[in-house]
């Protein structure tokens, strides 16, 4: 195998492990198949006191696969957690969350309850808050973006606020914007935090081949750059391995449409040929 | 201490303007035939509470919902409710959109006869923007604006359990019981169908008492309906159907709420209705799903 043989769902899964390192005992939780492979991946490598469940009612000692399981297949349960309960560990602050938000605003605060300007007659109904409000004011949460776009990063601030950001109007009284706890963006184009100046949204990594100019022009709000701006590291053998196992099943290859390379320039390079 | 009616009874304790709490998740083991009753009844302008999923999105096609207290509405494998979709693009019903943990609050504030429970969940967020029935308050131990979740006391509270017994000893046998235990805690009567009327004597053998997560006093009205739950899973039972559900979405994108009313419930008795989806026999064989 050779460097460039891999998946722009691998690089991205690769990338959301690294917002899980040195995490610690805490629960990471990824919604959507590439996310939770992350997290499964942090917890399989270089972060294996994370904590996880089964998507349903138990913790596991051991990540069970994404794909590929019957139900009768054993799972390594450690500790009964329903639903009720995760609430009563994890308002304490112990949890990752990595989500896909509909709309991202330049604050961090973010959408998947409904679109249009009118709430009460709203010209899309999605999801609801679930728990984004709860998650976004008690715990670390990080990002999933398949389709880096001025849609999903919009100009202003959502069209309904489901979580709490760095947004000094909407702080609470008696907090300080330093107790919000927004970690990684992790795009199709490349990787960023919320550590630029006040809190803004900053750029970490381009994976390879993406411009800085394309990132920016699929944003709708300004971006900060780190001053050593990287190339997304690819995925090592090892990860390729256990991404394998963890997934065997490979539907990490339909999250993206048309399962496109990781590597852009070899795409370039095979065009110019 | 015979609690034990038959859905039609059941239903009609419920009436016009209550406010319902739902039990479940999703399309997981929600009291289905309970809301087929609910859909052939009379009653209008209802606010449910609810993890909402076809429940819900049945009550607001039927006209029968005025407002719904909601986190999400959803089918899982089918993201978007579609009916209760459409209810809210049309303006149709009024909504208190919340989180999943504040709905929990909520709940627990009414089970405990408290009028509120203080949280940081919501703040800073349009749950507060939305909902100014939803107060801040000062504690009296440090200096931060906390949200006063308000009780969200339920006139009724509908459940779908594995067994019961006809004192109302309820017994859940899934993986989760979600918050059904905080939903019969804070309503003034709990409906709960079950797969299965049993003796009482069946929780006095081993460790069956340890799955009884509310006690009887809660539980005003047992109706046995196998198969009750209907196309949401009763784990480890049965799961959902798939197959239904879709056939029920996409009547939302296609000739809307009337035809499958007319196939499914007006005018029909439970066992028709199972008759038409492969019998309890096939709602036994549906296939748990894998997460």
């Amino acid at each position: 195998m050779t460097q460039q043989d891999y998946s722009l769902a691998e690089l991205m899964t690769v990338a959301a492990a690294e917002a899980f390192r040195g995490n610690g005992e805490v629960l990471a939780t990824g919604i959507g198949l590439l996310p939770r492979l992350a997290a499964s991946l942090a917890m399989k490598t270089f972060t294996p006191e994370l904590m996880m469940t089964d998507s349903q009612s138990w913790m596991l000692s051991e990540p069970n696969n994404v794909s590929g399981r019957a139900v009768s297949d054993r799972q390594a349960q450690e500790s009964w957690m329903g639903f009720s309960r995760i609430f009563d560990n994890v308002w304490s602050g112990k949890r990752h969350a990595m989500v896909g938000p509909t709309q991202i605003d330049a604050y961090g605060q973010t959408n998947i309850s409904a679109l249009g300007s009118d709430y009460q007659n709203p010209k899309v109904q999605m999801l609801g808050v679930r728990g984004f409000p709860g998650n976004s004011i008690c715990h670390a949460n990080s990002f999933f973006v398949p389709d880096h776009s001025r849609r999903v990063f919009v100009p202003g601030e959502c069209d309904v606020v489901c979580s709490i950001g760095y947004n000094p109007k909407r702080l609470p009284r008696g907090y300080s914007l330093d107790e919000i706890d927004i970690r990684r963006v992790i795009t199709n184009l490349c990787v960023m935090d919320w550590g630029g100046p006040n809190h803004q949204l900053r750029v970490l990594s381009l994976h390879p081949g993406v411009s800085l100019e394309e990132v920016q022009e699929n944003t709708s709000f300004e971006l900060a750059v780190v001053d050593d701006l990287a190339i997304t590291a690819a995925p090592t053998p090892e990860q390729m391995a256990i991404m394998a196992i963890l997934d065997p099943a490979n539907s990490r290859a339909k999250q993206l449409k048309d399962n496109p390379a990781g590597d852009r320039r070899r795409l370039e390079e095979s065009r110019n040929v | 201490m015979d609690k034990v009616r038959s859905a039609y009874e059941a239903v009609s304790e419920i009436k016009d303007g209550m406010t319902i709490g739902i039990g479940g998740w999703g399309p997981r083991r929600k009291p289905m035939a309970l809301i087929r009753e609910l859909l052939r009844s009379p009653v209008k302008d209802l606010t449910v509470v609810a993890y909402g999923g076809a429940d819900v999105g049945l009550l607001c096609a039927a006209g029968k919902v005025k407002r719904v207290i909601f986190a999400f509405v959803s089918l899982d494998f089918i993201p978007l409710e579609p009916y209760f979709r459409k209810a809210r693009q049309s303006g149709a019903i009024e909504v208190s959109e919340i989180d999943e943990g504040m709905m929990l609050l909520g709940l627990r504030a009414a089970a405990w006869g408290v009028p509120y429970i203080p949280t940081k969940l919501g703040l800073g967020t349009d749950v507060v923007r939305l909902n100014p029935q939803i107060k801040m308050v000062d504690s009296p131990y440090d200096n931060k604006e906390w949200l006063a979740m308000p009780a969200l006391k339920l006139d009724v509270a509908l459940i779908h359990a594995s067994r019961a017994d006809q004192r109302g000893l309820c017994q859940i046998d899934s993986p989760d019981l979600y918050m059904d235990d905080w939903f019969a805690r804070a309503a003034e009567t709990t409906i709960v169908s079950c797969d299965a009327l049993v003796d009482t004597d069946y929780f006095h053998q081993g460790d069956n008492a340890r799955s009884v997560f509310w006690e009887r006093n809660v539980t005003q009205i047992v109706v046995p309906i196998a198969g009750g739950a209907h196309p949401s899973s009763c784990d480890p039972l049965y799961g959902f159907d798939m197959a239904h559900f879709k056939e029920y979405a996409a009547s939302a994108a296609g000739d809307g709420i009337a035809p499958y009313l007319e196939k499914y419930v007006t005018a029909k008795n439970e066992q028709e209705y199972q008759s038409l989806v492969g019998g309890i026999d096939g709602i036994l064989a549906l296939p748990l799903p894998v997460y």
